[in-house]
């Protein structure tokens, strides 16, 4: 696994596991790694997967089940799409449109390149 | 569980180690960082049995290392950052001293060759210096000690080894296991050790979880200067600058950024870890 930038690794640890459950990869009731062994898998300390864990549990998006083991919540993909929505519009959207605006840039020149 | 106490130590009339004190829990991977000199070997050696204290006390479950109990001794083990070139084959090295530690398992050991691309059928004689290096540190691996003390692990390694000594500190080491990496190759290391411990001269400046450090400091890595900065430093692309972290923010720790903010900010470093 590749880190970069100023976040956390314990929330581009989050970040990765969001992306896989957008993507199908990881589907509802699917148990995922335990905290050591994907430290192992990705070369980084279990205590920052296990606050990796954490937070996806407090958001709703995996649950544990006691001696088992972590498993995706059932409406995981809902909660990760909401939440990167929102994350999206509110902070991702602006930085574009104040770059569109320092070059000139209309919405629809940008959708007619895109759909190319 | 570690318990150190105002532990001194001095070579001669040189005082190396002075008033150090703290506690080192299970099942977490320190990285021991610090300048030349300031003892980090030293501490390792006192830790594991090989020096005695001279000042204050080392407590591990119970046991005084220096004791050198059987039973404390075959549940640690310390790697040293000189390792001897042997003339044997790795594989009877392994079977023949693996005797000393209960938890020693042959069969980790030649995973871990293997994982390594080291040749266990080869003499230790024969090997680069490389291949001896993964040749202990697979060794120490098999051990399965609860106590596992690494002098300087990855000098000597190849890229990709790297990256796997990485993954194999996590994989071949038991839960409860208290791991001491003693390290200059910050980068080698970054993401696998937590807790940080920052040695100095006769002192321990800080002694810290990443969360910890990344709740009490705020590492930038955009281009804008703020005046407010603890250390700067200019990379590709911008700055790398750590200031006190105001608004409860995440950011990224970077480990050398840490030691170099540490070490010119010893008083106040030690004031808001110390709460």
């Amino acid at each position: 696994m590749e880190f970069n930038g100023n976040k956390s690794i314990y929330l581009q640890i989050c970040d990765a596991i969001c992306e896989r459950i957008l993507s199908g990869e990881l589907a509802p009731d699917v148990r995922i790694m335990s905290v050591r062994e994907y430290g192992a898998e990705i070369g980084v300390n279990p205590n920052t997967v296990m606050r990796a864990y954490e937070k996806l549990t407090n958001d709703g998006i995996i649950y544990n089940k006691r001696g088992i083991g972590y498993f995706i919540s059932s409406d995981a993909a809902e909660t990760v799409r909401a939440s990167q929505r929102k994350e999206f519009l509110e902070n991702e959207l602006p930085e574009i449109i104040r770059k569109m605006k320092l070059l000139g840039l209309s919405p629809e020149e940008c959708l007619q390149v895109n759909e190319k | 569980m570690i318990t150190i106490k105002d532990l001194g130590f001095s070579y001669g009339d040189v005082p190396v180690l002075k008033n150090i004190t703290m506690n080192l829990e299970e099942g977490r991977i320190y990285g021991l960082l610090g300048g030349n000199g300031v003892g980090k070997t030293t501490l390792l050696t006192l830790l594991c049995g090989l020096k005695k204290p001279q000042l204050g006390s080392i407590d591990i479950d119970g046991y005084a290392p220096y004791d050198r109990k059987p039973t404390f001794l075959a549940d640690q083990y310390y790697l040293s950052d000189e390792v001897a070139a042997m003339n044997m084959k790795a594989a009877d090295y392994a079977a023949n001293y693996g005797k000393f530690w209960t938890g020693f398992d042959m069969g980790k050991f030649n995973e871990v060759m293997n994982v390594f691309e080291v040749d266990a059928q080869q003499k230790m004689n024969k090997m680069s210096f490389g291949q001896l290096k993964k040749t202990y540190i697979a060794f120490a691996l098999a051990c399965n000690t609860k106590y596992l003390f690494m002098d300087e692990p990855t000098n000597g390694l190849d890229i990709p080894s790297k990256a796997q000594f990485r993954k194999a500190v996590t994989r071949y080491t038991r839960e409860d296991s208290v791991i001491l990496i003693s390290t200059h190759q910050v980068r080698d290391l970054e993401n696998i050790i937590d807790p940080i411990i920052i040695l100095d001269r006769q002192d321990v400046l800080l002694n810290a979880s990443v969360a910890e450090v990344s709740e009490r400091l705020y590492f930038d890595y955009t281009s804008e200067r703020n005046p407010d900065a603890l250390y700067c430093e200019m990379i590709p692309g911008g700055n790398i600058q750590v200031y006190l972290n105001q608004t409860g923010e995440d950011s990224k720790v970077n480990l050398e950024a840490l030691f170099n903010t540490v070490h010119q900010h010893k008083e106040l470093i030690k004031g808001i870890f110390n709460k």
